[in-house]
């Protein structure tokens, strides 16, 4: 049996591993066992956000589930170039792409099942088990629908590519080539669904804007490659993997032109609601400096205007200086920034000043940050798995063997 | 006014929710087998609408014998369907309204709401005469006597939009409107995302993260299934008109405790109504018009 000895032997290669290896692991599973914690401690102990949470529906959570759709536009970024334009020194890490994709997508479910109520009664979403679904009118539902389609797309090509190269055959192009271009089309809906749960709020202005679903769609093609160009000089590293640091540089590229187009598309904002001066504007005001003496947000918006510019001028010097450590440098400023400002600083000004006008703000608290770390560190938990199979397949570790195997 | 902060937990009911749900493998905190019984069936219920009669009925059954258990009163829960060529709509009168509040407290008990936290259906909001800017209006107004003067005051509730925002925002169709053009939530059926929160434009719907508590003495045990059981903790909820009482022929809570008279309250679709009179013949307008909503609440001036 091919697939039991696969079974067998990946989980054999997965916990196998070098002490990094072991060390980086176990300092994920710590993070979800803390985040687990903070999670049954904000329900027993620290319920009861009253009033707030009347007012600021959506703790960061909601803000970390928008960035994290971001992260998985990882993939496309990379099947882009590889299935559609045949760069070759990406499509050797493409697999990659796909594997940080379905990742970061259990980072959204999981951002989702943190913040909502009952998530006891997560079968109500799941047609197949008597849930219903709003459709075709509620964004989140379509946003359920996309969200696991693009998931299911991801895991079904990394697993058949892992499969094939366990088992050394060909991989099929007639069955994983069209799911790859399906998931091209997925990756840009995920994204168009999730700004448009946002954007249909005509009772929030902060996000009743057209330009919301292209924005989402720039930072998206930031975050999500920014996370994968350090993730793939950490497998270069520890895991002997070739990656070139020309398709390095190549996505590289792709993003300057994101983060331009991400800057140019928020100062469009900005413009619009300053230069009307409509009551509307007032949540725009409160974030870039604060409402009638609340402004909580501020240093928040300035830290990550100032990281993307920063992150900007980086990427296109890259053009000239061709460092990797000034890469790297870009990518740290580029994941925070737009974590920012596609999280907390997307989210909570929508809120504020609320539909009656009134003004309560909101701070993450000290086990909300917990609880976020620990849903990221899942999705990483996965990555790191996921890609020490590829890297094994890869190395000629994890190989099916006739006589071994039986 | 009583502190919004404050926090509560009611141990055991917390445990019992996490066994029936998050995890089977909690399961041996559940509290009593008889309680855990209950829970199981809870939790496997499906959405009201899809119910046959005999279900609904079982499930009646199910929570008056629950809620006996839980606050040691007989309950009756009602299931009744809208009454027929009935469209419910609601007006209020501005320059009567003197801001008591005493609608809100009024409804806080009627509807079983919870004190702690505090969770009210009822803003009023004062603004300064001359003014008409929710932004600069004061919910927290505390004087010795009202009214005031230089002020006026204005309620906003629930709005039962004709196309309400909520109703299409809501992932699971646990909230829907009624032939009767009340917007409900089956608490029992939504997820607690608050979507349909963030798509309310006047503030309509509430989230209770805590158990809800209501002093013993105050509970009301004529309730509606859709409308004032008690709540479960954890789901959005939401004014219904006190689908309880109006399904009945009878006011809303907060109409009949206005002082004022400047609450009007009946069925849009009967010409002879009060409140069509109220629409057909003062100068009224609605909230927000711009959104679009096409509430069932109307706002007017008369002396």
């Amino acid at each position: 049996m091919k697939i039991l000895s696969f079974i067998k032997d990946a989980i054999k290669e997965i916990i196998k591993g070098s002490l990094p290896y072991y060390a980086w692991v176990g300092f994920l599973i710590f993070l979800i066992l803390l985040g687990a914690w903070g999670y049954y401690h904000e329900f027993t102990k620290e319920l009861g956000y009253g009033s707030l949470e009347q007012h600021v529906v959506w703790p960061i959570y909601i803000g970390n589930f928008a960035f994290f759709v971001g992260v998985a536009a990882a993939a496309v970024l990379l099947v882009i170039p590889a299935y559609v334009y045949h760069f070759q020194a990406i499509k050797e890490i493409a697999i990659y792409g796909e594997i940080m994709a379905f990742s970061a997508i259990v980072m959204v479910l999981g951002s989702i099942m943190v913040d909502v109520g009952r998530a006891d009664r997560f079968w109500h979403l799941l047609p197949f088990m008597g849930g219903i679904l709003n459709l075709p009118v509620s964004m989140l539902s379509w946003d359920v629908v996309v969200l696991n389609g693009y998931m299911i797309l991801n895991i079904v090509i990394a697993l058949y590519l892992i499969y094939k190269g366990y088992t050394g055959e060909h991989p099929n192009k007639k069955f994983y080539v069209p799911l790859i271009l399906i998931s091209i089309p997925f990756a840009i809906s995920i994204h168009t669904v999730t700004a448009f749960i946002f954007n249909g709020l005509g009772a929030r202005p902060f996000w009743n804007s057209a330009i919301l679903a292209p924005r989402f769609l720039a930072s998206a093609f930031c975050s999500g490659p920014s996370l994968m160009i350090i993730a793939l000089q950490i497998i270069r590293r520890y895991g002997g993997i070739k990656v070139q640091d020309v398709a390095l540089f190549k996505i590289a590229e792709i993003m300057a032109y994101a983060m331009f187009f991400n800057l140019f598309l928020f100062g469009a904002e900005v413009f619009k609601e300053y230069y009307t001066g409509s009551v509307h504007m007032a949540p725009m005001e409160y974030l870039m400096q604060g409402l009638h003496g609340h402004n909580k947000m501020v240093p928040w918006i300035w830290t990550a205007i100032v990281l993307d510019i920063t992150a900007f001028l980086i990427f296109i010097s890259l053009r000239n200086i061709r460092s990797i450590k000034l890469l790297n440098v870009g990518c740290v400023l580029i994941f925070i920034a737009v974590w920012i400002e596609k999280g907390h600083a997307f989210i909570t000004p929508g809120f504020i000043p609320g539909v009656l006008g009134e003004i309560h703000e909101y701070t993450p608290t000290f086990v909300e940050m917990i609880v976020s770390l620990g849903v990221f560190a899942l999705g990483l938990l996965l990555f790191t798995i996921f890609s020490k199979l590829v890297v094994g397949i890869e190395t000629g570790r994890l190989k099916y063997n006739k006589e071994t195997s039986n | 006014m009583i502190d919004f902060k404050e926090k509560f937990v009611n141990r055991r009911k917390l445990i019992k929710l996490f066994a029936t749900g998050v995890a089977a493998a909690l399961a041996p905190f559940a509290a009593k087998e008889s309680d855990a019984k209950i829970d199981w069936e809870e939790y496997f219920q499906k959405h009201f609408k899809l119910m046959t009669k005999e279900e609904k009925e079982k499930l009646v059954k199910r929570l008056e014998q629950k809620y006996k258990e839980k606050y040691k009163k007989e309950f009756k829960v009602k299931i009744s369907d809208a009454m027929q060529n009935v469209e419910f709509g609601y007006a209020l009168n501005l320059s009567k309204c003197i801001g008591c509040r005493r609608c809100v407290y009024a409804c806080v008990k009627e509807n079983n709401l919870s004190r702690k936290p505090q969770i009210q259906y009822i803003r009023v909001l004062r603004m300064k005469n001359g003014e008409f800017d929710v932004e600069k209006s004061e919910h927290y107004y505390e004087p010795a006597l009202v009214p005031e003067p230089g002020y006026f005051y204005f309620p906003v509730q629930c709005q039962q939009c004709k196309k309400a925002p909520c109703v299409k925002a809501c992932p699971i169709k646990a909230t829907w409107t009624e032939p009767d053009g009340i917007v409900v939530v089956d608490y029992n059926w939504c997820i607690g995302c608050k979507y349909c929160m963030s798509a309310c434009p006047y503030f309509g719907r509430r989230f209770n993260r805590g158990e809800p508590v209501i002093p013993e003495n105050e509970i009301n045990t004529t309730v509606h299934y859709l409308g004032n059981r008690p709540r479960p903790m954890n789901v959005v909820e939401k004014c219904t008109f006190c689908i309880q009482r109006s399904r009945e022929g009878k006011y809303p809570a907060c109409l009949e405790a206005c002082p004022v008279g400047a609450r009007k309250f009946g069925n849009l679709l009967d010409p002879e109504d009060e409140i069509r009179q109220v629409i057909d013949n003062k100068r009224v307008f609605i909230f927000k018009q711009d959104l679009n909503t096409i509430p069932r609440f109307y706002y007017f001036f008369h002396d």
